[in-house]
């Protein structure tokens, strides 16, 4: 059994990383080709940042990261203390069922059932709505609400609620409660989240592909148009650079999470 | 008890009021796109048209349900093994096994045709050998194959979870009272850790019903699945009322099927199930 293991992990680990492994080699290869390996180069890298088309992507992604992420933590954070502390128990299965929603549902339905969306409010005259950057800040501020609140509410959930009590009893409003005592409280939810909303919109294809116009791209939508009918090897150098920034990005969040908390435990199981 | 406070009572407001508008309203529209015509009027001919998409739907749940099968062939024993690992290991080896999921999909899609097309990187390794090459692409194998890769992650992960929470005493319990080691695996841990497969089983087949990227790549275009179908309605205004019936179709199946999925564990609570 032990044997078998020790070939079992590494085999099924160096499968799983086999092909990005291949895609960020080759991105270094100056001949643009697979079949051999002709010598180290940045070729590809200059020709990805030689499209304006790429740069302007980029711009939008990381626009939409910032801007989508921040409007769910914002909306999410509030969410999540109005939820925790419902009364009515009906009312919060229900809140909570419909915010799964889009957890639960396939991307693609999610994707066309908020493009319908759009396309019945555009039909309607005095809404000034069309496919671009503010249908995908909606829809990328929606699919990341779900992520946020599941990373706050256990928190609002496990904290007690004495501390609260003995503030108000102090003569501190509710309202300075909240901003002085349970806001702080919260934070590591709040930071992981905001950054799970970050990382969950820089990501999204499926759902971009549906809500976005061809004037405005982003990363994974410039890589699926780019890769349509030809394999081009600058896009294994931008998804090089993609894998490279996702590498940075989970060691600081990891880095983030051990200076913020004692324990590395994790809210429900979200990473 | 003391009253609530006016926060207290109206935070989540903004949050229902957002949902109502962008998750409740959109599919409303979802119905009735499905039961219009492109006139605006009712009509149940989008239903009844489905019929003849059976084939694809059928394609579709063979497809995904293959490649969940393969996924717990080959997820449930490297959960197992990691989890019976050094607790530090295992941490390392979580993140390793996190980091393609952090990875877009269609990155790692594009990335395994890299290797399996026809130029790729197998072919021009079987040519130098001499050998004669091996069209993948385009192939159902391909497909499932793309799907594997991709998801597989995704259901390791729930399985490791709830296996690395199991008191260890019980395999000590079975290997005190006789049990061999493929015996424990199968007769202690495998039912114990049921809610784990099952969250896997959803987190695997609801994403592989529901492509489309992995066969427009992977499929060489030679496999209409599902998702597909939908994308390519949704291209061309004339035809969203088919696309939102097939969308709604999928979506009651999915929401059928994981609702008969959660039935298998007694205890759900929804633990160990929501990793990203």
């Amino acid at each position: 059994m032990k044997t078998l293991s020790r070939i079992y992990i590494p085999l099924i680990f160096l499968l799983l990383y086999a092909p990005i492994l291949v895609v960020i080699i080759f991105s270094f290869n100056s001949a643009g080709s697979l079949n051999h390996f002709d010598s180290f180069s940045l070729h590809w890298y200059k020709e990805l940042f030689s499209d304006a088309k790429a740069l302007t992507a980029l711009k939008n992604s990381l626009y939409l990261a910032v801007v989508s992420s921040l409007i769910a933590t914002l909306i999410g954070t509030f969410a999540a203390f109005g939820i925790s502390r419902m009364k009515n128990r009906h009312l919060k299965t229900a809140v909570m069922s419909v915010t799964n929603v889009p957890m639960m549902n396939p991307d693609i339905v999610t994707g066309v059932s908020m493009m319908l969306l759009f396309v019945a409010a555009m039909s309607v005259p005095f809404i000034p709505i069309k496919f671009g950057r503010a249908t995908m800040l909606i829809a990328h501020t929606t699919f990341s609400l779900p992520y946020v609140i599941l990373s706050i509410l256990p928190r609002f959930k496990q904290m007690d609620r004495s501390i609260c009590d003995a503030a108000l009893d102090l003569g501190c409003t509710p309202t300075s409660t909240f901003f002085r005592i349970e806001l702080p409280m919260v934070l590591p939810g709040i930071i992981s989240g905001l950054m799970l909303g970050f990382t969950l919109s820089l990501d999204d294809f499926v759902i971009s592909h549906f809500v976005s116009s061809p004037d405005f791209q982003t990363l994974p939508l410039y890589i699926y148009n780019q890769t349509a009918h030809e394999v081009k090897y600058s896009m294994y150098a931008l998804c090089s650079l993609m894998v490279f920034a996702i590498l940075i990005l989970l060691f600081l969040v990891n880095f983030a999470g051990s200076v913020g908390k004692k324990k590395p435990k994790t809210a429900g199981g979200i990473k | 008890m003391r009253k609530a406070s006016f926060l207290e009572k109206f935070s989540a407001v903004p949050h229902i009021v957002w949902i109502l508008l962008f998750v409740v309203a959109p599919l409303i529209f979802v119905a009735y796109f499905a039961f219009t015509d492109t006139y605006g009027k009712f009509t149940f001919d989008n239903i009844t048209m489905l019929s003849s998409y059976a084939h694809i739907f059928l394609l579709s749940v063979c497809f995904a349900l293959i490649a969940t099968a393969i996924c717990i062939l080959i997820g449930y024993p490297l959960a197992f093994f990691i989890s019976q690992l050094k607790p530090k290991t295992q941490k390392v080896l979580v993140v390793l096994l996190m980091l393609p999921m952090w990875i877009s999909l269609l990155i790692r899609t594009y990335s395994l045709m890299a290797i399996l097309d026809n130029g790729g990187l197998l072919n021009s390794m079987l040519e130098q050998i001499g050998l004669a090459k091996v069209k993948i692409v385009g192939t159902s194998g391909a497909v499932i194959l793309g799907m594997v890769y991709d998801f597989l992650p995704y259901m390791v992960l729930p399985i490791y979870t709830t296996l690395s929470k199991l008191d260890k005493r019980y395999f000590e319990a079975a290997a005190d009272l006789g049990c061999s080691g493929t015996k424990t695996l199968f007769k202690v841990a495998f039912p114990l850790s049921m809610p784990g497969v099952v969250s896997g089983i959803t987190m695997v087949f609801v994403p592989s019903i529901s492509t489309f990227y992995i066969s427009q790549k992977l499929g060489g275009g030679s496999f209409d699945l599902i998702g597909d179908t939908i994308e390519r309605h949704f291209q061309n205004k004339s035809t969203y009322n088919i696309g939102a019936a097939v969308s709604l179709v999928m979506m009651i199946l999915i929401l059928i099927s994981v609702a008969v999925m959660n039935r298998f564990t007694d205890e759900n609570e929804g633990e160990g199930g929501i990793i990203v």
